[in-house]
């Protein structure tokens, strides 16, 4: 009997794994697929899941308002990477051929991710977003044409940051013979900014000392006892998941102020600071997105979304936060990317090669912004084949114990210190793949 | 030589050493009572902790909400018994070992699908703040919470014990330790046995989650502290107690010493592989661990 029941659980089993194999997620030709590979479970889920949630949310809200961008109505598909290369890659295979016309940008929310596939993408002609994260060097569109480290990249980031730390010491010369300690995750993201950091304490003056936290930075002790003896007039921190509210704890411990640590955009969102707790207050962190639900745009996701029982964020409390207003921010942009290519190709779906077009044309100005109700929410965005950045500007913000509260207006990045970096990093990179660089004059 | 600030880092490794040992008791229960290496005991910690704060988030009363996790780890630890030990009865080690790894795998996935992954704050009301009077009179940081958290390990310490060594539960678990089949032959009731050693290992899981997550949060990465255990555990010897807390505060102050003093030398981030290096050295020397039992075989 319990053999014969056996038997008939596995049959309806394997019927219905058939079933579902057979009829699949069906694409109708009037459609534009975006993959949403990212990271719902995990030790770094709030961030997938509150970016990817924003995201789709925005494409939701497109979907009930408008049809969808000029009729073309937007679909996309889960695959989860857990922020783990090996899985981006998969997820990235599986998604690429998906859809009317395949897909049409990737966003991989992970530079190891972004790395893994720079090449693919290009084979594939399929457009890689890395907003604020990847590969720094390829804001320079001449060597990477499908990759595109919109809004600001981490160089830029870091410029600006030391620009707040200098109106914050009362102009950039009195930073001379200032000590900054840069407390890292011990990773290629961690290490990242050291090369620009290096750069600035040169021509400024004041001296870096770089203190690696190794993976996942759950024990700091030893790293800031070192930073008690160096007795540095700020930190900057850049960390990841479970990294920063350790940090911040850990501070607390070593008796440093708080608000003389300024933190990178991935170690400022309410999942980096709320579990510090009270040691989380006077705290600052970068950003190229604001929280909050008051934005137009956020008032309309939660009208046509939220009212209708669609949403995507389980907990209301974090409607509006900092991953899940970036997420909307990338839906933005790759909706208007996908409306732009639209405006030269046709009213239909598009396919990669399009939408690279689209990214590389990307104009969403002062009066645009106001449009699409994102004024405040995010920065003027231009993107050209010279620059696949695009913005390059950071606002600063500093945790109360309770929310973030914007301290600054948008501070703009030095391109003077970062334009020739990047340049000269893409030379090299196209030197040793054998790339030959695009000529921007030629490309309309 | 700042001798002042060596006794700093030496102080604040020991106390960080006495964390990875909260950690490391959960592992040594598991392996005394069954020969078992307990993959999952990162998981249990993780979801002792999430329940809690889960619970307390939800409006339930401090104290209450203890007991209803404690309840909920008890009642783990019997069904780990009857769904994954006891058909696993008198299979050798590693068929046990993986069916824990499988365990580890069902108890962060289960936990993020009940309680969500996001991470939680946990206040337990003792400040992790350095001590104004040593700060003040010898330029010495200790934080309060780390001299609180050496108490609650002494006291756990202390009561396994006596539990361990006093008891008769104890002393079964000693003989089931040393052979399931021995222990059934003279009437020790192992599925019995091994409930309540599951439960008590929950019980430390819990413990541990609570000092570590008011240390750094409530979140998932709670369950990768299990790998600060493991040097401390080969270190100390898995099935002593007293080589658990031993283990911890050679390995807390050997990683801290290291990193500060060798760190600059190679780049820094050695607090990561520096206690396995210290770990496998150990091994050549005295396989056992400092406290382990050594086994002779009849051949």
């Amino acid at each position: 009997m319990l053999k014969r029941t056996r038997q008939m659980a596995l049959g309806a089993l394997a019927g219905a794994a058939m079933l579902a194999l057979a009829s699949g997620p069906s694409f109708a030709q009037n459609e534009q697929f975006i993959p949403a590979n990212g990271y719902w479970v995990g030790p770094y889920a709030p961030g997938g899941s509150g970016f990817f949630g924003g995201v789709i949310d925005y494409f939701q809200m497109l979907n009930t308002r408008d049809g969808g961008i000029n009729g073309v109505k937007l679909t996309w598909e889960k695959c989860e990477t857990e922020y783990n290369n090996a899985r981006g890659v998969e997820c990235y295979e599986r998604s690429k051929k998906k859809g009317p016309t395949g897909a049409t940008v990737v966003h991989p929310l992970s530079t190891g991710i972004t790395y893994s596939l720079i090449e693919k993408g290009t084979a594939d002609k399929i457009p890689l977003i890395s907003m604020g994260y990847g590969r720094t060097d390829a804001a320079d569109g001449r060597v990477f044409p499908y990759v595109f480290p919109l809004i600001t990249t981490y160089w830029s980031q870091n410029t600006a940051k030391i620009k707040f730390i200098g109106t914050k010491e009362g102009g950039m010369d009195k930073l001379k013979g200032k000590k900054i300690v840069n407390i890292y995750h011990d990773s290629a993201y961690g290490k990242e900014t050291i090369p620009v950091l290096d750069v600035q304490a040169k021509k400024y003056g004041f001296t870096v000392t770089h203190i690696a936290v190794p993976h996942p930075g759950n024990e700091q002790q030893a790293q800031w006892l070192q930073v008690r003896q160096i007795k540095p007039d700020w930190v900057i921190l850049r960390g990841w998941g479970v990294m920063n509210p350790t940090a911040l704890k850990a501070a607390a411990r070593a008796g440093f102020p708080r608000n003389k640590i300024v933190g990178v955009w991935w170690s400022g969102a309410e999942e980096d600071v709320i579990p510090a707790g009270d040691a989380a207050k006077g705290y600052i962190a970068a950003g190229f997105n604001l929280p909050g639900t008051n934005f137009p745009v956020m008032q309309e996701i939660l009208k046509q979304v939220y009212k209708n029982g669609k949403g995507e964020m389980e907990d209301d409390s974090r409607i509006g936060s900092i991953y899940h207003t970036r997420g909307v921010v990338a839906g933005i942009i790759t909706a208007e990317a996908i409306r732009t290519a639209q405006g030269k190709y046709g009213k239909k779906p598009i396919t990669g090669e399009q939408m690279r077009w689209g990214i590389e044309n990307l104009n969403i100005n002062d009066a645009r912004l106001k449009q699409l109700g994102a004024v405040g929410l995010m920065q003027a965005l231009k993107v050209s084949c010279m620059d696949h950045e695009g913005g390059g500007a950071v606002k600063f913000l500093q945790w109360n114990g309770k929310k973030w509260n914007v301290i600054t207006d948008w501070i703009a990045s030095d391109q003077s210190i970062v334009r020739p970096m990047i340049e000269q990093s893409a030379a090299a990179y196209a030197k040793e793949k054998g790339i030959t660089p695009r000529d921007c004059s030629k490309e309309s | 030589m700042n001798w002042q600030f060596f006794l700093e880092v030496l102080a604040g490794g020991l106390l960080a050493g006495v964390m990875y040992a909260l950690v490391a008791l959960g592992f040594v229960l598991i392996y005394k009572a069954s020969g078992v290496f307990n993959f999952a005991q990162g998981a249990m910690v993780f979801f002792a902790a999430l329940t809690f704060v889960s619970l307390v988030e939800r409006g339930m009363n401090f104290w209450i909400a203890l007991l209803a996790t404690l309840a909920v780890m008890i009642g783990l630890g019997i069904a780990i018994e009857r769904a994954v030990l006891r058909p696993l009865v008198n299979q050798p080690p590693i068929t046990l070992f993986m069916a824990t790894i499988g365990l580890t795998f069902v108890l962060e996935g289960l936990s993020q699908l009940i309680w969500g992954s996001q991470p939680h704050g946990l206040e337990l009301g003792i400040p992790d703040e350095p001590m104004q009077w040593l700060s003040e009179s010898a330029n010495i940081n200790i934080s309060q919470f780390d001299l609180f958290a050496a108490l609650v390990a002494g006291i756990l310490v202390a009561v396994l014990a006596l539990f361990f060594q006093k008891t008769r539960i104890g002393r079964a678990l000693r003989a089931v330790a040393d052979d399931h089949q021995a222990a059934l032959a003279v009437g020790i009731p192992l599925r019995q046995i091994w409930a309540i050693v599951w439960a008590v290992a929950g019980f430390v899981a819990l413990v541990a989650g609570l000092m570590w997550g008011a240390r750094n949060g409530v979140q998932y990465a709670l369950t990768f502290i299990a790998l600060k255990a493991l040097p401390v555990l080969i270190l100390g010897g898995f099935e002593s107690v007293a080589g658990a807390i031993v283990g911890g505060l050679i390995i807390g102050a050997s990683e801290k010493l290291a990193e500060v003093y060798l760190g600059p030398f190679v780049g820094g981030g050695l607090e990561s592989w520096f206690p396995y290096v210290l770990a496998l050295l150990f091994l050549l020397v005295r396989p056992e661990g400092l406290f382990g039992e050594k086994h002779i075989d009849r051949v």
